[in-house]
C-alpha cells in the first residue's frame, strides 16, 4: 500500500508542478485559434479608437480654440500628490484625485493630460492648487497662476510640480 | 524520462526571474520633448495598454504624415516610440502585431544595440508563445554590440530557448557563466541543475539545484526558487531512496511558502519510506490542520491515519479516517456546487467584476462571493499559462465590449451635438453671409485706395509733387484764384493791374507755404500712411479671424455624416464579433474549470473507495487488538 500511495503522492506533485493543466476537451491548437481572433479584435478596436479620437478632436476640440494642460513631476520629486485643481479665468474647470497608480506613473516620468478645453484667442488665466505630503510628512498646499496666450493654434500649458514649486511653459 | 520532460516545461516556464517584467521601458526619456509621448507612457506604466497603444498609433500616424517630420516634437524620442510599439502590443498580448512591429524596427535602419535589444525581445515572445524552433532562429540572428542592461538576460533567455529545443548541453555552458549573476541567483543554477541531469549528469545537476536551494535572500522570487529546488532535489532524492537527506531537504522548505505543503507531505512519505513512521506524523499532522482543499492536505489526510495504523494506534487512525470521510465528503458536495454554478455562468460573472480587479489575491477572493464556485481548487489551473492567457483574454474582451458600448453613446451624443449646431448655424448663415460680403467689397475698395497712396508716396521720393500734398483749403483757394482770374479777363478785358497784382501774390503765397512746408508734408503723409498699415493689419486680422471662425460655424456641422457612419457601423461589427468571442473564451473557460472541477471530485471519489476500505480495515485491526485485553479482563473477573 505505502508504495502505491508514494507513487500517488508523486504523482500529484508532479501534477502540481506542471504548468499545463487544463481541460481535455480544450486543445491547445484551440486555444490558440481564438486567442489569434482576439488579437484580430483587438488590431481592429484601436483602429476604431483611433479614428474615433481623431473625430473627438475635431469636433470638440478643433485647434482654434483648444487648450489642453499637462501635469508632470519634476525629475526626482518623492512627494505625495493627492489633489490638483484648474481653474480657467476664475473659473474651476477641474478637479483631479490621484491612485497610487497613477501617482507611481508621474513618478516615473509619465505626463498626465489633465484638462483640455475651448477658449478664444487671447489671454486666459490659469490658476493651479495642489494638495498633497512632503516626503518629511508635512502636509503641501501650492498655488500659482500663469497668463496663457491663446493664439491660433492650439494652446498648450505645461504644469510641472515639484514640493517646492509649480512651474509652466508654453509649448 | 516523460515524467522528467514534463517536469522540466513546468520548470523552464517558472524559473525565470524577467518574465514578470514584461516591458522594456520603464522609465521616460530624461528630457521630454514631446509632452503626447509622455501621456502614451503615463498609460503605458499604469500598465493600461489599450490607452497606451492607441494614443501612440495616432501619435506616429501624424508623424509620419509629416511633409518635415525632423522638426516634429516626437523627433528626438523616435527611437523609443517605434520601440515601445511593440513592446506595449507584446504586453497587450498582440503578439502577431508586435511580432511585425519589431520585425520593422529590425530590418530598418537603426543602431545596432538598438537592432539586437529588438531581437531579443522578438525571440522572448516566440519563447513565450512556445514556439522553440522561431525562438532559436531569432536568438541567432543576434550579432555584434548589445546593450549592457540587457546582457545577462539575453544569455538567460538563449539558454532557456537552447533548454526548449533540446541542447541541454549548449544550455549548461552558458548557464555555468551565469551562476554568478545576482539578478539571476538561484534561477540560472536550478536551470543549470536541470540541463546537466538532462543530459546524465545526475550527480552534478543535483549538486547545482543543491546550491539553489541554500541561497540566501530576502527577494520572495528567489525565496520561492529557493524552496522550489529544495522540493524537486527531494523529490529526486526520495526516488533515488536516500530517505535521511531527502528530509532534511524538504524540511529547507519555508513553512508558509507556495511550496510548504508539498513540502511537509514530501518530508512525511521520506520518513514513512524509512519506516519511522512516528518521524512522519509531526509534518502530516500539521498538514492535515490547513485548507482541506489543497491537494497535499487531502493527501496528508489519508497518509495520517497509515502512520498511525503502522504505528499499531487502530483507534486512532479509524478516527482520522472517519475525519477523512467526512471531510471528502463535503469538498465532493462543494465540486458539485461549483460545477453547477459554473455551468450557470455564476464563474464568468465573477471572474469580471470590477473590485476584485483592484486585488492581487482576487482569484481566491472569488470563493468569498456568493454563488462564485470554489475557486481554491482552481488555483493551480489558474496559475496555468493557457489558463492565464484565456482569462486575460477574456478581460480584454470584456473591456473592448465596455469601450465598444459606451462609443455608441458618444456617436449618439456627437449627433446630437451636430444637430444642434446645424440648426442654430444654417438659419443665421445666409444673413451673416450677406452682410460679409457687402463689408468685404468695401474694404477691397478702400485696400484698394490705400495702395494707390502708398505707390503715389513712395514716386513722389524720386520724383517731388508738392502739389499732390497741398491741403483742402490751398486747393479751394487756389480754385477760387483761377476762377477770379477768368472771370476778371471775361469778355477780353483786361483785368485791373492792382487786383492782377494782389491775385499773384496770393498765388505767390499758396505756392511758397506748399513748396516750403513740402518735407513736413511728406514726412506727414508716411506717418499717416504707416498707422493707416497698422488699421489696415488690424483689420486684416479681423477679417481672418471672422473667415475662421466662418469656417469653423460650416464645420462644426458639415461633413461628419459620412465618418460617423462608417464608425457606428465598425462598432456594431466588431461589437458582435466581441461578444461571439467572449462567448467563446467564456465557454472554454469554463470547459477547463469544471474539467479540472470534475478530476478533483473523481480523484476524492477514489480517495473516499479507499478511506472506507482502510477505515473498516482500522475498526477490524482496533477490534482485534482490544479482543485478548477483552478476554484477559474476563479471565480475571472469573
Amino acid at each position: 500500500m505505502i508504495k502505491g500511495l508514494i507513487t500517488c503522492v508523486l504523482g500529484i506533485l508532479l501534477c502540481g508542478w506542471g504548468v499545463v493543466v487544463q481541460g481535455k476537451e480544450v486543445t491547445r491548437e484551440q486555444i490558440k485559434g481564438l486567442d489569434e481572433q482576439v488579437q484580430e479584435i483587438k488590431s481592429d478596436v484601436l483602429s476604431i479608437a483611433a479614428e474615433l479620437h481623431k473625430l473627438e478632436e475635431v469636433l470638440l476640440y478643433p485647434s482654434n480654440t483648444e487648450i489642453s494642460m499637462f501635469i508632470n513631476l519634476n525629475n526626482g520629486e518623492q512627494f505625495r500628490l493627492d489633489s490638483v485643481e484648474i481653474l480657467l479665468n476664475g473659473q474651476p474647470v477641474t478637479h483631479y484625485l490621484y491612485t497610487f497608480k497613477e501617482l507611481e506613473a508621474l513618478r516615473m516620468g509619465g505626463v498626465q493630460r489633465i484638462y483640455t478645453g475651448n477658449v478664444t484667442t487671447g489671454t486666459h488665466t490659469v490658476q493651479v492648487n495642489f494638495k498633497g505630503k512632503s516626503e518629511g510628512g508635512s502636509t503641501l498646499d501650492r498655488t500659482e497662476s500663469v497668463e496663457v496666450q491663446k493664439d491660433v493654434g492650439p494652446a498648450i500649458v505645461e504644469i510641472t510640480l515639484a514640493q517646492q514649486s509649480i512651474t509652466f511653459s508654453d509649448r | 524520462m516523460y515524467r522528467l520532460a514534463l517536469l522540466l516545461t513546468g520548470l523552464l516556464m517558472v524559473a525565470s526571474p524577467s518574465m514578470a517584467a514584461m516591458t522594456a521601458i520603464t522609465t521616460a526619456p530624461k528630457k521630454l520633448e514631446d509632452l503626447y509621448l509622455g501621456e502614451v507612457l503615463y498609460y503605458a506604466f499604469q500598465e493600461e495598454w489599450f490607452e497606451a497603444i492607441a494614443r501612440l498609433d495616432t501619435e506616429l500616424d501624424q508623424h509620419h504624415g509629416l511633409d518635415q517630420p525632423d522638426l516634429d516634437s516626437l523627433f528626438p524620442h523616435i527611437g523609443i516610440a517605434d520601440f515601445a510599439v511593440g513592446d506595449f502590443e507584446l504586453a497587450y498580448r498582440m503578439h502577431r502585431r508586435a511580432g511585425r512591429a519589431i520585425s520593422a524596427l529590425i530590418n530598418g535602419n537603426v543602431p545596432e544595440e538598438l537592432r539586437n535589444e529588438a531581437i531579443f525581445r522578438l525571440a522572448k515572445i516566440y519563447f513565450q508563445k512556445d514556439q522553440p524552433a522561431n525562438a532559436l532562429h531569432a536568438i541567432e540572428r543576434i550579432d555584434g554590440a548589445v546593450p549592457k542592461k540587457i546582457r545577462d538576460d539575453l544569455a538567460f533567455l538563449r539558454s532557456q530557448i537552447l533548454m526548449l529545443n533540446g541542447r541541454f548541453e549548449d544550455a549548461a555552458i552558458i548557464l555555468k557563466g551565469l551562476e554568478n549573476v545576482k539578478s539571476l541567483e538561484g534561477f540560472a543554477g536550478y536551470n543549470l541543475g536541470i540541463a546537466l541531469f538532462m543530459v546524465g549528469e545526475t550527480k552534478e545537476g543535483l549538486g547545482h539545484i543543491n546550491f539553489s536551494g541554500k541561497i540566501k535572500s530576502e527577494d520572495p522570487l528567489k525565496l520561492a526558487i529557493k524552496d522550489k529546488s529544495n522540493l524537486v532535489l527531494g523529490d529526486k532524492l526520495l526516488g533515488a531512496e536516500q530517505f535521511g537527506t531527502a528530509k532534511e531537504v524538504f524540511d529547507r522548505v519555508r513553512l508558509e511558502g507556495p511550496f510548504s505543503n508539498q513540502a511537509l507531505l514530501g518530508s512525511g512519505w521520506a520518513a514513512a519510506s524509512a519506516d519511522r513512521f512516528e518521524q512522519a506524523l509531526v509534518p502530516w499532522s500539521i498538514l492535515v490542520e490547513r485548507e482541506v482543499t489543497d491537494r497535499a492536505v487531502q493527501e496528508a489526510m489519508l497518509a495520517l491515519p497509515y502512520a498511525y495504523g503502522k504505528l499499531g494506534i487502530y483507534g486512532k487512525a479509524a478516527l482520522l479516517y472517519n475525519s477523512a470521510l467526512n471531510a471528502f465528503t463535503a469538498e465532493i458536495d462543494k465540486l458539485g456546487a461549483s460545477i453547477k454554478s459554473i455551468r450557470e455562468g455564476a464563474f464568468l460573472r465573477a471572474l469580471v467584476r470590477e473590485e476584485l480587479k483592484q486585488d492581487s489575491t482576487w482569484v481566491v477572493k472569488l470563493r468569498n462571493l456568493p454563488e462564485a464556485p470554489e475557486t481554491y481548487y482552481l488555483l493551480d489551473l489558474m496559475a496555468s499559462h493557457d489558463f492565464q492567457e484565456s482569462l486575460k483574454n477574456y478581460l480584454d474582451l470584456e473591456q473592448l465590449r465596455r469601450k465598444l458600448e459606451s462609443w455608441t453613446t458618444d456617436l449618439d451624443a456627437f449627433e446630437e451635438m451636430i444637430a444642434k449646431r446645424r440648426a442654430y448655424y444654417e438659419p443665421l448663415l445666409p444673413e451673416i453671409d450677406r452682410e460679409f460680403r457687402l463689408l468685404d467689397s468695401r474694404m477691397r475698395l478702400r485696400l484698394e485706395q490705400r495702395d494707390r497712396i502708398q505707390k503715389r508716396l513712395e514716386a513722389m521720393l524720386v520724383t517731388p509733387r508738392p502739389d499732390y500734398l497741398a491741403t483742402a483749403r490751398e486747393r479751394i483757394v487756389s480754385e477760387r484764384l483761377d476762377h477770379l482770374s477768368k472771370t476778371l479777363s471775361a469778355g477780353g478785358a483786361a483785368p485791373p493791374s492792382e487786383v492782377k497784382r494782389s491775385i499773384q501774390r496770393l498765388r505767390g503765397v499758396l505756392h511758397w507755404n506748399i513748396y516750403t512746408d513740402y518735407d513736413r508734408r511728406l514726412t506727414e503723409a508716411f506717418h499717416n500712411l504707416h498707422a493707416l498699415n497698422q488699421d489696415v493689419e488690424m483689420l486684416q486680422q479681423q477679417y481672418d479671424s471672422f473667415v475662421r471662425k466662418r469656417q469653423a460655424a460650416t464645420q462644426s456641422y458639415e461633413g461628419y455624416g459620412d465618418s460617423i457612419r462608417l464608425q457606428r457601423n465598425r462598432i456594431v461589427t466588431s461589437l458582435e464579433k466581441v461578444e461571439t468571442l467572449m462567448a467563446r473564451q467564456g465557454h472554454m473557460l469554463e470547459n477547463m474549470a469544471i474539467h479540472d472541477l470534475s478530476e478533483t471530485r473523481k480523484r476524492l471519489e477514489q480517495f473516499q473507495v479507499k478511506v472506507l476500505f482502510a477505515m473498516a480495515d482500522s475498526y477490524d485491526r482496533a477490534a482485534r487488538a482490544e479482543e485478548p485485553r477483552a478476554e484477559e479482563a474476563k479471565g480475571g473477573e472469573q
